[in-house]
């Protein structure tokens, strides 16, 4: 594993976004005056880090020797006799150092911010996942770091503050707005208007000011790669189908991405329903939403009718985020992604299915992709193939199914 | 202003169209004096109040008036405009409303040059060219839309004929950006006097003076300073450097520190806001004297 980022094809699906950051109308550069000069800097310095086979090379050796990668690609033998249709495999991201596949780009991310000369990494976190990602890379670069969390999140979340911690990170709680994660974004777009000379805001999901939307994705279609050959190796096709919960949708975008120009494989993200899309109470911004201006890009967002951002809603702390990443809105409009959505109670149910079948916990995020692999796996051939990225671990979540279940830990 | 600095205003070609925003900067400029440009956020604390401080400010000596859009995510401000919104937001303040402010002031008032301040999502979800035709027929002169930088600007430019396009200028931009911004900005040069959001801290003079010199030399439009001016000295300090003065956070402040334990306006309410602006601008007409 020692190749340069991929280039794609010509008239390929897999070349946005456009010098003006957009992936169709989506995307763009919508920040204030103030932080254009840092945005062009990153981009700038992303462009060059992601042609140096050094760069490349470094981050490839911390993905096998510090995340334990290639994380393995799983044949659900007792989930698949369950669901009786198609062979489900599992991706295994929840393997990964810290538990999700948050840490591929906040390595890449922080060894970019190094390459810049920057002496102070901030970051904003929702369900803390991303937070203690970014707080262990700072750890082992020695950076000083500041994640920003809504103080309804810190509430909530108490482990992962205390992870954060642990590792040397300074969490500020965030009280403006609704103080949840769209605030600790603005806070962090606050902080780094603030202190653009010295300080690299680690993004933590496809979203954001270009070029963050193309940079995170490239840092994490290793996932996709991976899929890819370990879906050859063991089957000697690409799979049928594949499937990936969607908040902000770095995981879905990763293992989407490499396989964009197989029209054969068919790609379905899966938003977060909540209390169900009808009920306003969700965070499934393409099914329940439309496209707008937010943290720097234009996307399908949650919104009321006067342009003011409405909140989501979902069980899982990382969906719930009222956009999506503008590369999702575009493979939305153009039809090669399906986005769906699941339930809180349908990931609920897919939660402890996979926990009794398979002896893996999954997060309550990629329970809502494996809630649509039950309702999809059943309808295909045994001979398909459908695989789930199961993009983190759910120790995190045991508190919050507890209480749903009503029992007390 | 230094000599070269006022001899090339002096030089500039007049504008091709005169709007209300280079009219009044012409009247100030034979008068010699600079701009006072008070902020108010549209439905702080309530519509009436909010209404009742627009239509005062003109006569406590405000010569341009930003009125600010509420947004629920304001990313560029502080907590002072940020709570301002939230106030707003819950008085039911909306881009429609504000348009109904300024058709409300217009009757009485056909020269006070208003700017709408505010984020871009408001107005699509408005519809841009829906919106920019409602603005223009209200009797909107400008429009500063802090998330829209020059390299996005063709979100509204289509639509946008007959309203001036304000654009920020910051410290940061005057590292090779200021032919980027300029291209297509109209109105005036809201130049950002800090690095970071409003109303946390103030500019310093000497920043400001090496600063708006490199501005006025690639540009003919006036020069207003906001972000970290406060206090009347502040706002003297400005206009003696720039053209105009932007306060916005210190009599958000002050509306606040009115308000009753709910929140809402009391009988002090205007009067103290626009107290405020008065002594502003005294401020801001003294500084050029002696």
């Amino acid at each position: 594993m020692n190749k340069p980022l991929p280039t794609p094809l010509p008239n390929s699906l897999r070349q946005g976004p456009d010098v003006r950051g957009r992936f169709g109308d989506f995307g763009g550069r919508f920040v204030a005056e103030t932080l254009m000069p840092n945005i062009v800097e990153v981009q700038e310095a992303y462009d060059a880090a992601r042609k140096d086979p050094e760069f490349d090379k470094e981050w490839r050796r911390l993905l096998k020797d510090y995340v334990g990668r290639p994380s393995p690609l799983w044949f659900a033998e007792r989930l698949t006799n369950h669901l009786g249709g198609a062979k489900v495999y599992l991706k295994r991201e929840e393997l990964n150092h810290t538990g999700a596949h948050k840490i591929n780009a906040v390595l890449a991310q922080i060894m970019l911010a190094k390459r810049m000369g920057k002496t102070r990494i901030i970051a904003e976190t929702g369900a803390g996942q991303h937070g203690v990602a970014t707080a262990t890379a700072c750890a082992l670069f020695d950076l000083p770091c500041t994640v920003f969390m809504g103080a309804t999140d810190v509430e909530r979340q108490k482990p992962n503050v205390f992870r954060m911690k642990l590792l040397g990170a300074e969490v500020n709680a965030v009280t403006s707005g609704a103080a949840t994660l769209k605030d600790a974004m603005n806070e962090a777009l606050r902080y780094w208007v603030a202190n653009v000379h010295d300080t690299y805001y680690c993004i933590g999901t496809v979203a954001g000011p270009a070029p963050y939307p193309q940079m995170v994705r490239d840092f994490q279609c290793v996932i996709g790669e991976e899929t890819k050959e370990q879906c050859l190796a063991i089957e000697g096709r690409l799979p049928d189908v594949v499937v990936c919960a969607v908040g902000g949708g770095s995981s879905a975008m990763g293992i989407f991405h490499p396989f964009l120009d197989d029209a054969e494989v068919k790609l379905v993200g899966v938003e977060a329903a909540g209390h169900g899309i009808e009920s306003g109470q969700h965070a499934a911004a393409i099914n329940g939403g439309r496209p707008g201006v937010l943290h720097g890009n234009k996307t399908y967002l949650l919104q009321d009718r006067h342009g003011q951002i409405t909140e989501a809603h979902s069980i899982s702390a990382g969906l719930d985020y009222p956009g999506i990443g503008p590369e999702h809105s575009w493979l939305h409009e153009i039809g090669r992604v399906e986005y769906t959505a699941a339930t809180d109670d349908e990931a609920l149910s897919a939660f402890m299915l996979c926990s009794k079948l398979e002896g893996i916990i999954p997060a309550l995020e990629s329970a809502h992709g494996l809630a649509e692999v039950i309702k999809r796996a059943p309808e295909m051939g045994k001979d398909e193939i459908i695989v789930l990225n199961l993009s983190g671990r759910g120790d995190k979540d045991i508190f919050t199914v507890a209480h749903h279940l009503g029992e007390a830990l | 202003m230094s000599a070269a600095a006022a001899e090339a205003q002096a030089q500039a070609p007049a504008r091709s169209r005169t709007g209300r925003i280079a009219a009044r900067f012409a009247t100030l400029r034979a008068e010699g004096r600079g701009a006072l440009m008070p902020f108010l956020e549209a439905y702080d604390p309530d519509p009436a109040t909010s209404m009742a401080i627009l239509r005062g400010m003109p006569g406590a000596g405000a010569d341009l008036i930003e009125i600010g859009v509420p947004f629920t995510d304001p990313a560029a401000d502080g907590p002072t405009v940020q709570k301002a919104g939230q106030r707003a937001l819950k008085a039911g303040g909306t881009l429609a409303g504000a348009l109904a402010m300024v058709r409300d002031f217009r009757r009485d008032d056909d020269e006070t040059p208003l700017v709408l301040m505010g984020y871009l999502n408001p107005i699509l979800a408005y519809g841009a060219e829906r919106f920019c035709c409602d603005a223009r027929e209200s009797g909107v002169d400008g429009l500063i839309v802090v998330d829209m930088p020059p390299e996005e600007a063709e979100e509204l430019r289509p639509y946008a004929q007959g309203l001036d396009m304000v654009r920020l200028v910051a410290p940061t931009s005057l590292q090779g950006r200021l032919p980027v911004v300029l291209d297509g900005a109209g109105g005036f040069i809201y130049y950002v006097a800090i690095t970071g959001i409003t109303g946390t801290r103030s500019a310093e003079v000497q920043d400001l003076e090496k600063a708006i010199p490199i501005v006025r030399a690639a540009t003919d439009l006036p020069i207003a300073i906001g972000f970290g001016v406060r206090t009347p000295a502040q706002a003297a300090d400005a206009v003696r450097v720039a053209d105009g003065a932007v306060v916005a956070s210190s009599l958000i402040e002050i509306l606040a520190g009115t308000l009753d334990e709910a929140g809402r306006a009391t009988s002090g309410t205007v009067r103290a806001v626009l107290d405020g602006v008065r002594a502003l601008a005294e401020g801001v007409r003294g500084a050029r004297e002696g």
